[in-house]
């Protein structure tokens, strides 16, 4: 059944018919070619799809798209507009983590690569406003995205496979990004294994 | 004057690291992969679904598929009867709907295209396909003793067995013995973007942008098959989102969509492989059983060695992976004898994994050394270094430049490998016992004849560097630059590369770890007749085009990369997860043409192996045929959490015996022997031996203290 | 996926009208499980009733200290709730376990507890399962059992519930609050999810047509607050459990005041371990006395060969999860053990 609803896709508004059925994944790819973001497994398995919706990280393939009228989203191409970006929305310019992302080699075939991005935009704010993790120690101690460690980064992260292993770029790049202590060279340092302790 | 082979380049460009010039495109996610391209009239395409078999072994009765063309947006259902006639079916697994004959269960026996990909979803549902089942054989515990044959060769050319001495004898006399079986289950590629084609026929040209590692291949393996010159396919393939193997080779599903696109001729279809579907349609690593037997001095230095490699293929199409090869040419040893088996069952279609052979062989061989090591009460270290071969054992040949000493006494120094207590659960730091492990790694430097580029002048002092090579991920845009900077003594910003075509010159595929090596190597040699032809202030628009067919340096020398790996281990006490802390790998690879893209591949294969130990397994249902673990929430692969504590390094080398370049591969090595190191690292941990992967939580539940 | 009409009521009451008149018609949380059962062909609705935008989406402490939480509250922002973090840590350690960053922005209360079991065989509509397709058999038994209960379980199914969140609540004795058409009635965890019995179709007592529009905690307590999650898995993260236990624990000096102890990865509900809880309930605390209550619930266990481990793996993380909160209750009061 076809149905007719209003998508705002990197600051640019769309008025496109769906079928009810279609997920917001498939509207973004095939009904509006918005393929930044990227299907690899259509089933929420792996994180590829992940935009900024409403402001949060989400999948793009486990929800429809009709349930979606009059919603913003960002994507990895659009992301450079977003606070803290460069400020427009010509190609050539990026968001600081995407510069990061270059400069510590946090990608290979680039296709998990702009589910990344948006997943760590997105993970950082949630960071901003508190949110506690998986291998947070305390619970009701207070979070700073400039704290987190690597074991907190990754934990966070973890919704996003990389099948090419680009994580330990990743990671760096979203700690330079947070503003955290900065790592030298390769992410050799010890880990903390304790932290996860069969949690 | 006529350059006939390539000779070896300055570096400049070569060696320095880089970014990976894709990079702003990827980042953004404006780069385009098989199913995003709207150009060359790919616009408004049919959304072809597979229908997959439901039987392992049998044949279509008959295919309904009246409520599926009943559905608004369902175009056509091709099947077996009213599919195009392919002009060659000698490739089982590539005759699409060519016969009713079903080969295992997930073949493609049906397709819809549908104007929506809801439509076609749907209409793949609704098809209904009427079988007659047969008896099959799915899994190698059924497969009867008789099953098992020695095929012709086993992948990559390599002889199926080899025998040197008297294995018997020499193990016979041995003062120390070690034998096992070790085991690694089947294994999918699993790269993040699906299979994916969009095609498009004209009526005398297939434009078909494609998810692959070799444009070319696919052009001259699906030509014959549509009964096409292979001039009449176009396949593109500017960006490919990894493959690790699985898209070294042409599979049904590309098949599938350029008979499609023939059959609608002038509408282009658009076929993606679902994930699930992956696990039937785009090849995987078969499932290996070793029997590894060892016989050494009581100082663990090897008279005898038997690796005896057996598993299972296709019965529609022989696929026999190398497991035993390693073991020809790793450690010394006087006796020796390498072997490999197969049954044929009804099943998929195995094809390359990252490092096929090396890979699971590597396990076996290099789980036993430790075992061997344990038995002679030598440092796993040292054992390796005492059988270090003066001249290949294989071959007789003297090595290209093999420096595994020199990769495993780095590591060992950089990992602290000294301080390491001799017996295993000597470690507790809290709720785990820690360990270390260590396992040598080794690739073999392939080259690939036939590779052709050209050199074109352009305005400003730039040249245009064309190839049809596939960047899948590994840096290849990036690196072919570099190579092409140097080769013709210029900046890399001068150079336009283009890449990803079969509009361009020919191009072996990204693959073997032997893209990079073999494309570049045509490169510097057109590069060089370029300067022969054209000299140093080329006239805009002149060009060159040459082509490598050998790089005689290499003859009557045993090429291969080496490399130690070294992890710690955490076995959790109350729950047995196993979790890795430290990773090192320290390779020898020639010279590192781009030390971050080269970083990444080799991180890349850590982890991967990484995996491997810890995760990955394909499980075959045997009374159904099809693999149940088939999306990636069962069948896992390493998530950022998983991954910590890696380091690389690589010893400063040029190997010109290799390429004029000084380089080998990179791209297969990271995994080899990574899911040995952790085996033996968590054996010291905890004193618990598996030899079969993967190392699971179950398998170090409740272990018993040590006496 | 089947054609279907998409619909979005604006009142928790017309929404549950729509859907109690329809046996095609179905509501639509978060999505994250009901969206891949349509594209995995599990489903084949005609209606989705969405109910993820009702006003159902806020925490709130009722006069009598019992944390009401809104179906719609995303996993993320629950588990981020400063009152759960600090008062029902289970519940937050518990979400904080499950699936990933994206989806736990996605998934919302009721739909985590009414997801449904990742059997591979269920999911799989070309093998047969009763779960899916009653009467058609069962194809985890003989198959792939990695997953499989070892509690519980019929000769119908084996499959296990696949929720987090739920063996928390289970632990805390939390109460779902549903709405149906002749009104709301409050369902206790005990109660919700169901064994399989004959009909492994049916994951809940809820009826077609009913409602989740809230779960409610009991008032916090020293209970409540001394209480923790430990979840095994072969993933580090991003993995659903081999098994799970949520546990809280009060000791009086070497005591035990009282203890609850649920289990996830089990069973096809989550399991309380009422026999363990009554075996420890004034005993003295020890390690071994914990292994030994969980053997006693574990008396029933029937295992296969793939899911034996399950039985140790179990064993060990309830000793391991009391062992924490035991060492925690020390260091609050000082005492030694």
């Amino acid at each position: 059944m076809d149905t007719s609803i209003t998508l705002t896709v990197d600051g640019r508004r769309h008025d496109v018919v769906v079928d009810t059925r279609t997920t917001l994944l498939d509207a973004l790819r095939e009904r509006l070619a918005v393929t930044s973001a990227k299907k690899g497994c259509d089933h929420g398995q792996c994180g590829s799809c992940t935009v900024l919706l409403e402001g949060r990280r989400h999948l793009t393939c486990l929800t429809l798209a009709v349930a979606h009228d009059g919603d913003e989203i960002v994507t990895a191409a659009g992301v450079s507009a977003l606070e803290g970006g460069a400020g427009d929305d010509a190609p050539t310019s990026l968001h600081p983590l995407q510069e990061a992302f270059l400069a510590h080699d946090g990608l290979q075939c680039g296709y998990c690569t702009p589910g990344q991005v948006c997943s760590a935009i997105g993970m950082l704010d949630e960071a901003k406003q508190g949110h506690p993790s998986h291998v947070t120690d305390d619970l009701e101690e207070s979070v700073d995205p400039a704290d987190l460690d690597d074991d907190e980064v990754r934990e966070r992260m973890s919704g996003n496979l990389c099948r090419c292993g680009a994580y330990g770029g990743i990671v760096d790049a979203i700690r330079e990004v947070a503003g955290g202590a900065p790592r030298e060279g390769q992410p050799d340092r010890p880990a903390q294994p304790e932290r996860e302790a069969a949690r | 004057m006529t350059v006939q082979q390539a000779r070896p380049v300055p570096n400049r460009a070569v060696g320095i690291a880089s970014e990976r010039v894709d990079g702003r495109e990827k980042v953004t996610g404006l780069a385009t992969y098989a199913a995003e391209h709207r150009d060359l009239q790919l616009d408004d395409p049919l959304h072809a679904w597979m229908v997959t078999s439901t039987i392992a072994r049998g044949r279509v009765l008959r295919v309904d598929a009246s409520a599926a063309l009943a559905l608004p947006g369902v175009e056509r259902v091709l099947d077996h009867e009213n599919a195009p006639r392919a002009a060659s079916t000698d490739d089982r697994e590539l005759a699409v709907l060519q016969d009713d004959r079903v080969g295992f269960r997930g073949q493609i026996v049906a397709l819809v295209l549908a104007e929506t990909p809801e439509a076609a979803r749907e209409g793949a549902r609704l098809v209904s396909v009427h079988y007659d089942a047969e008896p099959a054989t799915v899994t190698l515990d059924a497969a009867g003793e008789d099953d098992f044959y020695a095929p012709e060769q086993v992948n990559a050319g390599h002889e199926t067995d080899l025998e040197q001495g008297d294995v018997e004898a020499g193990l016979a006399g041995a003062a120390v013995r070690v034998e096992g079986r070790y085991s690694t289950p089947a294994e999918h590629n699993s790269p993040m973007e699906p299979h994916a084609a969009t095609a498009r026929w004209d009526g005398s040209v297939l434009t078909m942008y494609d998810s692959t590692q070799a444009v070319h291949a696919v052009a001259a393996t699906l030509a014959p098959i549509l009964g096409l010159e292979q001039s009449q396919l176009r396949v593109l393939a500017p960006y490919v989102g990894g493959g690790f193997g699985s898209k070294g080779l042409p599979h049904a599903p590309e098949v599938a969509a350029a008979m499609a696109a023939m059959a609608v001729e002038g509408r282009p279809v658009k076929l993606v492989v679902t994930r699930q579907q992956m696990f039937a349609l785009t090849g995987y690593r078969p499932e290996t059983i070793s029997h590894v037997r060892i016989g050494a001095e009581p100082d663990g230095r090897i008279v005898a060695l038997e690796h005896a490699a057996i598993g299972g293929t296709s019965r529609i199409k022989e696929y026999a992976e190398q497991t035993a090869t390693a073991a020809r040419m790793m450690y010394a040893g006087e006796h020796r004898r390498t072997t490999h088996r197969v049954a044929a069952l009804d099943v998929a279609v195995p094809s390359w994994m990252r490092a096929p052979g090396e890979m699971p062989g590597m396990f076996a061989l290099e789980v036993a050394l430790d075992e061997l090591a344990e038995a002679c009460g030598v440092d796993p270290v040292d054992l390796r270094v005492r059988n270090e071969p003066e001249l290949d054992p294989e071959t007789g040949n003297p090595y290209n430049d093999r420096r595994l000493v020199e990769c495993l006494q780095r590591g060992a120094e950089r990992f602290g490998w000294a301080d390491r207590p001799t017996s295993p659960q000597a470690i507790v730091d809290g709720d785990w016992w820690v360990g270390t492990g260590v396992a040598s790694a080794t690739y073999p430097t392939l080259w690939m004849p036939g590779n052709t580029a050209r050199i074109t002048a352009d305005e400003d002092g730039r040249y245009g560097v064309a190839i049809g090579a596939v960047d899948i991920g590994t840096g290849a845009r990036t690196v072919l630059a570099q190579i092409a900077a140097d080769a013709l003594d210029v900046d890399v910003a001068s150079i336009d590369l283009a890449i990803g075509d079969t509009d361009l010159p020919a191009a072996t595929v990204a693959g073997g770890s032997a893209g990079t090596g073999s494309w570049g190597t045509a490169i510097v040699q057109a590069a060089q007749q370029f300067r022969a032809d054209h000299g140093d202030t080329p006239d805009p628009g002149v060009q060159t085009t040459g082509t490598a067919e050998s790089y005689p340096d290499s003859v009557g020398h045993a090429l291969h990369s080496f490399g130690a790996t070294f992890a710690e281990v955490r076995v959790h006490r109350w729950t047995g997860e196993l979790r890795v802390t430290r990773l090192l790998g320290v390779y020898s690879v020639g010279r590192v043409i781009n030390p971050t893209t080269a970083r990444s591949q080799f991180l890349g294969g850590l982890i991967m192996g990484l995996s491997g130990a810890l995760f990955e397994e394909s499980v075959r249902d045997s009374r159904f045929g099809h693999v149940v673990t088939q999306d990636l929430a069962t069948y896992h692969v390493a998530s950022h959490a998983d991954v910590r504590g890696l380091e690389v390094d690589w010893l400063d080398e040029e190997d010109h015996l290799a390429t004029p370049m000084g380089s080998r591969g990179v791209g297969e090595i990271g995994i080899v022997g990574t899911a040995a190191a952790i085996a033996n690292a968590a054996h010291h941990a905890t004193g618990v031996r598996v030899r079969d992967l993967p190392l699971t939580a179950d398998l170090f539940l409740d272990v018993p203290p040590l006496p | 996926m089947k054609e279907l009409t998409y619909v979005r009521p604006t009142d928790a009451r017309d929404a549950v009208a729509r859907v109690s008149d329809d046996p095609h018609a179905r509501f639509l949380g978060g999505g994250t499980n009901l969206v891949d059962h349509l594209k995995l062909g599990l489903l084949t609705p005609d209606v989705l009733v969405d109910v993820s935008r009702l006003p159902l989406d806020e925490v709130t402490r009722l006069d009598d200290g019992t944390l009401r939480i809104g179906t719609n509250v995303r996993n993320s922002d629950l588990a981020a709730h400063p009152v759960v973090r600090s008062s029902y840590p289970a519940v937050t350690r518990a979400l904080l376990a499950g699936a990933s960053g994206q989806i736990r922005n996605q998934a919302t209360t009721g739909g985590n507890l009414l997801q449904r079991t990742r059997c591979v065989y269920f999911q799989d509509v070309t093998t047969p399962c009763n779960k899916r397709e009653p009467g058609s058999g069962c194809s985890a038994i003989g198959g792939y059992g990695r997953y499989d209960a070892v509690l519980g379980a019929s000769e119908a199914c084996v499959a296990t519930h696949p929720s987090d969140l739920a063996v928390a609540l289970a632990a805390l004795d939390a109460v779902v609050v549903v709405l149906g058409r002749d009104g709301e009635r409050r369902v206790p965890m005990s109660d919700f999810h169901r064994l399989p019995g004959h009909h492994p179709e049916t994951d809940t007592t809820l009826a077609h047509g009913e409602l989740v529009t809230s779960v409610e905690l009991p008032p916090e307590s020293a209970l409540t607050r001394a209480s923790d999650y430990r979840k095994v898995r072969d993933r580090a993260s991003y993995a659903f459990a081999l098994v799970s236990v949520a546990a809280a624990l009060e000791l009086d000096g070497d005591v035990v005041r009282d203890v609850r102890i649920a289990w996830g990865g089990v069973a096809h509900r989550p399991w309380r371990a009422a026999a363990a809880e009554e075996a420890l309930r004034g005993e003295t605390y020890s390690e071994e006395a914990v292994r030994a209550a969980a053997e006693l619930e574990l008396a029933a266990a029937v295992t296969g060969p793939d899911n034996a481990y399950k039985i140790p793996m179990v064993r060990n993380a309830t000793a391991y999860a009391l062992r924490g909160l035991a060492d925690r209750s020390s260091e609050r009061t000082g005492a030694t053990r």
